[in-house]
């Protein structure tokens, strides 16, 4: 993936690794940054059979990360989500910048009242009297045979809140710079990992670093027609714009990044130039990202647009099981190509 | 217990503070078309009197939608509480929180909360920054019989028990959620006795006693400075109003029923204990009753006469940092 915003540094690490090494960075830059969540480390409380760290995460996103900074700041929680991404909430309210891990965003019903009514509103409602450097990370992305409770995008519903903020990283760059802002931000931050991500490599500045909030990018630059791509989407649109290429259609390619903010004006931008919207989203459509992106351009770039602002985004539905229709339910370089030709009525 | 005279006219005076707090501040609240959302502490005084006394300014609450007495007992200004009931700008909140959500960090108060349960794991977390930070503070939860049946309660005992976090869970149980009465809401006999499920000591105390809620708040707090872990307490104590000003509570519980308590009222069993003793005059607690009258007459008065806030001021504190301009574009707002 090209980028506009990439720096320099030619090393590669995966995604999963861009992860691991903001956590460890950013613990070893403030004591008083926390991790929590559920098998972080694995095997807790075995410390005498000489089990320190079974898992590292279910993702292996925090492996090492107790033997380095101990049980005191990785903290292995039983399966209490309200329980301890309350007390991250608690935690970081009074002094301390904790990072809670929610194994999958699917569980989120669970612990939806503290992030909702504590994390979101705490600073609103006590007039500003406190901060909640509060960063929760979670898991998205179908694709996996996971079926309807561990596969679903709910970015949208956090972008619904105001008091949060959201972003969703597309590559092992935006995946450390992201996520050390969303550490060092004053505000609870949800940090969205799609799955489908964690084995892409690419270059990463070892050196910590920080990439806004609430900023999109352009990842490949055209003049036919805007594809604004969410998370693993971005490289979905990425890759039937090559397509699209081959046959003389340029599109521009926007990796929307930010959830909550939302960089209209980026868009909108890239909207006056080519005058055509597609948004790429792996989240179902109604009231969705996808839907708010859309109707912002309907609203604010009217004047400039030759077609409907359009969206490819999972069908209405659970996430279903069988590859068989999983694969159908996913937005696919082909229904974005499908979608591109019919704006430009080809 | 070893309270000296000043700890004593102390406890007193914090409760008919509360006590006044209640009398007067719910109904002046109401007159002013403010809210409805307004839930009466009265009658429960000795609960967060008797446990705030052992604890400083540096030590956290969270609280509950039924929380004046907890502000009051923390050290939170009813004068400030006042105005943030008429939605002033002059509230600790500025007029973004009222009754539901009254908060003042400098006094370790993390906020009533309008979510039953729901700032029970916030105390868990003030706790575990303690520990983390080894700094010596404790943290109490406060809630009800109600917020004993929700999960979120169950979930923060048994995590503050493996972590053995400087927390206390106190369960004010004054009988009824709304009006659901805690007999049939509360499996076990008693609240406390779910301490047991988590390994932590339950401890039942009479919550109309504010000598018995003060010593087992002493012991609790000890134990939890001590890093020996969490304590459970259930205060048997009873709302003398209705869930909100506006249900009449003898729909669902009888005349006899409230008298009884009554009869036990807090500050009355107070005077009744330290009168005899001799130390304390009758005279000298009803010059704290006709103060804390007179501190409640200042408190209208200074929340009267206070700033409404400036509808502009809807945008602000929503984030640290955050545009505004995306929390009204495009809404066609008025300001």
């Amino acid at each position: 993936m090209t980028t506009t915003l990439q720096t320099t540094g030619t090393r590669e690490i995966q995604f999963r690794e861009a992860i691991n090494e903001c956590l460890r960075q950013e613990m070893e830059l403030d004591e008083n940054v926390i991790i929590m969540g559920e098998e972080i480390a694995g095997g807790a409380g075995r410390e005498e059979q000489g089990v320190e760290d079974a898992w590292g995460g279910p993702f292996r996103t925090t492996v090492g990360l107790i033997q380095q900074f101990g049980k005191d700041r990785v903290l292995d929680t039983p399966l209490s989500e309200a329980a301890f991404i309350g007390a991250a909430i608690g935690a970081s309210s009074t002094g301390l910048r904790a990072v809670a891990e929610l194994m999958f965003v699917d569980f989120i019903g669970v612990c939806m009242d503290q992030l909702v009514n504590n994390a979101a509103k705490m600073r609103y409602m006590f007039g500003g009297q406190v901060k909640v450097p509060f960063t929760m990370m979670t898991r998205i992305g179908a694709g996996f045979g996971a079926a309807a409770q561990h596969s679903e995008s709910y970015y949208s519903i956090f972008s619904h809140f105001p008091g949060l903020k959201g972003v969703c990283p597309s590559d092992a760059y935006t995946a450390k710079g992201l996520l050390t802002a969303c550490i060092r931000d004053d505000d609870p931050v949800v940090f969205f990992e799609h799955k489908g991500l964690y084995g892409i490599s690419g270059p990463v500045p070892e050196e910590p670093y920080v990439l806004p909030l609430g900023k999109a990018r352009t990842v490949r630059e055209g003049t036919d027609v805007t594809l604004v791509g969410i998370s693993k989407m971005t490289w979905t649109a990425l890759a039937a714009a090559e397509e699209l290429a081959k046959e003389g259609i340029n599109c521009e390619v926007i990796d929307l990044l930010s959830v909550s903010p939302i960089d209209y004006d980026h868009i909108n931008e890239s909207v006056q130039k080519t005058h055509r919207l597609i948004v790429v989203d792996e989240d179902t459509p109604v009231c969705s990202m996808a839907s708010e992106i859309c109707s912002r351009v309907a609203e604010e770039v009217f004047d400039y647009l030759d077609a409907p602002p359009s969206r490819v985004t999972a069908p209405h539905t659970p996430v279903p099981y069988s590859r068989a229709m999983e694969n159908e339910y996913m937005p696919n370089e082909t229904r974005v190509i499908n979608t591109v030709k019919k704006l430009l009525n080809l | 217990m070893e309270l000296d005279r000043h700890g004593l006219l102390s406890l007193y005076k914090t409760m008919t503070t509360i006590r006044h707090f209640e009398e007067r501040g719910i109904p002046e609240t109401g007159q002013r078309g403010m809210s409805a959302s307004v839930h009466s502490s009265a009658g429960q005084e000795a609960v967060p009197t008797g446990m705030c006394a052992n604890l400083s300014d540096d030590d956290y609450i969270g609280s509950t939608h039924r929380g004046h007495g907890h502000c009051i007992a923390k050290g939170v200004d009813p004068k400030l509480m006042m105005a943030e009931l008429f939605g002033r700008a002059t509230g600790p909140n500025k007029g973004k929180g009222g009754s539901m959500h009254i908060s003042d960090m400098s006094k370790g108060m993390l906020g009533t909360n309008g979510v039953v349960g729901a700032s029970i794991p916030l105390a868990v977390g003030a706790a575990l920054t303690a520990k983390v930070k080894k700094n010596g503070k404790v943290a109490v939860a406060f809630f009800g019989d109600g917020a004993s049946s929700q999960g979120v309660l169950h979930e923060s005992m048994n995590l503050a028990s493996i972590w053995k976090l400087p927390v206390i869970f106190l369960c004010e149980n004054n009988g009824y959620a709304m009006s659901t009465p805690s007999e049939y809401g509360v499996s076990t006999t008693h609240v406390s006795d779910r301490a047991q499920g988590y390994d932590m000591p339950g401890i039942n105390v009479d919550g109309m006693d504010v000598f018995a809620v003060y010593d087992a708040s002493a012991q609790a707090v000890a134990r939890a400075r001590a890093g020996e872990g969490p304590t459970l307490i259930e205060a048997q104590t009873y709302r003398y109003y209705g869930h909100t000003v506006f249900d009449n509570p003898l729909t669902y519980r009888s005349q006899e029923e409230e008298d009884h308590w009554r009869a036990r009222d807090p500050l009355k069993q107070f005077r009744d204990v330290v009168i005899p003793q001799g130390d304390i005059t009758a005279e000298e607690l009803d010059r704290l009753d006709a103060e804390a009258e007179a501190l409640m007459e200042e408190a209208v008065k200074f929340a009267d006469e206070s700033p409404l806030p400036a509808p502009v001021e809807l945008y602000d504190d929503v984030y640290v940092d955050y545009p505004v301009d995306m929390m009204k574009r495009g809404v066609n707002m008025s300001v």
